[in-house]
């Protein structure tokens, strides 16, 4: 930790004023981590949130000293876009019964990355509907692990039910420039919803539809 | 593959650090909000983590979610803490985004070019 302190990135440019997030989320080994290290501009870091309630009583409890906690790991990097304006990825399981976490995750987030995996496309369903709960807009990217099926995208947005406006596109979540254009492809699509679909930053759960 | 490394071993546990407290003392904190400390006000009095804290903070700005990862601390502890400091007056933060409802659309037009001119 001292090491990378001492480094000059660690820090914010002094000049930056605003921060935004985006969730990149998806199944167990889906290639979350890969993907926010492949684009991180720091170190990727971790940290954890521990939950308290309503993990308990489904979770696989092997191995766990505290029968009352889960701990959900968040790993994220950091990515300066301008003078003034600096994003955070944020990798975290998709899981319906963390709750609380996801109020925490999606509050602020301008929209979410769901990775898939062509092999395990069902396991995204959970991801996505969790999302879908919280208003989250998102985009689907397939991460492409070679020994995977190769389906036509046709046949995977059918598979995956997704809406007829809903990215979806490939990418190596290994490769800069193939990361880069799927959150590329997920902004331009956030651009497209009108201002009530797009979530507020801050406080204003249900935004504020103007009738007349 | 994550390999799972539990941050769990820490010499005191987190509510010893927190003082029993689970929630902070304000809930305006995000996990992007950016966090400035103050360098005018003496680390005196500050338990070992809150020092820690804040000298991780001095030399430049940092969003709590860093924090947390730089300190090995779990989000909602790291939140406690923070908001400590600032009641202290030793942390300010910059807001998350100013008020962003009619620029959000400003605002990711500005992260679609940011993201583009990284191509």
């Amino acid at each position: 930790m001292d090491s990378a302190l001492a480094s000059d990135d660690v820090y914010l440019r002094p000049s930056v004023q605003t921060a935004v997030k985006l969730l990149i989320v998806g199944h167990f080994a889906v290639g979350k981590t890969t993907f926010v290290g492949t684009l991180s501009e720091i170190r990727p870091l971790r940290t954890e949130e521990v939950m308290t309630e309503a993990g308990a009583l489904v979770d696989d409890l092997a191995g766990m000293r505290d029968k009352t906690t889960t701990t959900v790991a968040l790993d994220f990097g950091r990515l300066t876009l301008n003078d003034r304006l600096v994003l955070y990825l944020f990798g975290t399981p998709g899981q319906q019964r963390f709750t609380r976490l996801w109020q925490d995750m999606t509050q602020g987030a301008l929209g979410a990355l769901v990775l898939a995996d062509t092999r395990r496309l069902s396991q995204s369903f959970e991801v996505m509907g969790v999302l879908e709960e919280h208003g989250l807009p998102y985009a689907v990217a397939l991460n492409q692990f070679h020994d995977a099926p190769a389906y036509e995208l046709d046949e995977v947005r059918e598979a995956l039910d997704l809406l007829p406006e809903t990215p979806l596109v490939r990418c190596d979540a290994r490769d800069r420039v193939s990361s880069t254009r799927a959150l590329i492809r997920l902004v331009e699509y956030l651009l497209t919803l009108p201002p009530s679909r797009l979530r507020q930053s801050e406080g204003t759960p249900d935004g504020h539809l103007e009738h007349a | 593959m994550t390999p799972r490394r539990r941050p769990t071993d820490r010499l005191v546990r987190s509510y010893v650090v927190t003082d029993g407290r689970a929630h902070p003392t304000r809930n305006t904190l995000d996990l992007v909000t950016l966090l400035i400390a103050t360098d005018d006000l003496p680390l005196t009095g500050l338990n070992p983590e809150k020092r820690r804290l804040m000298e991780l903070c001095r030399p430049g700005a940092l969003s709590v979610a860093e924090v947390a990862g730089h300190l090995s601390l779990p989000v909602g502890v790291a939140k406690v803490l923070i908001a400590d400091l600032m009641d202290s007056g030793h942390i300010v933060t910059r807001a998350p985004i100013p008020a962003a409802r009619p620029t959000d659309a400003r605002i990711l037009q500005e992260v679609l070019d940011g993201l583009r001119a990284r191509l």
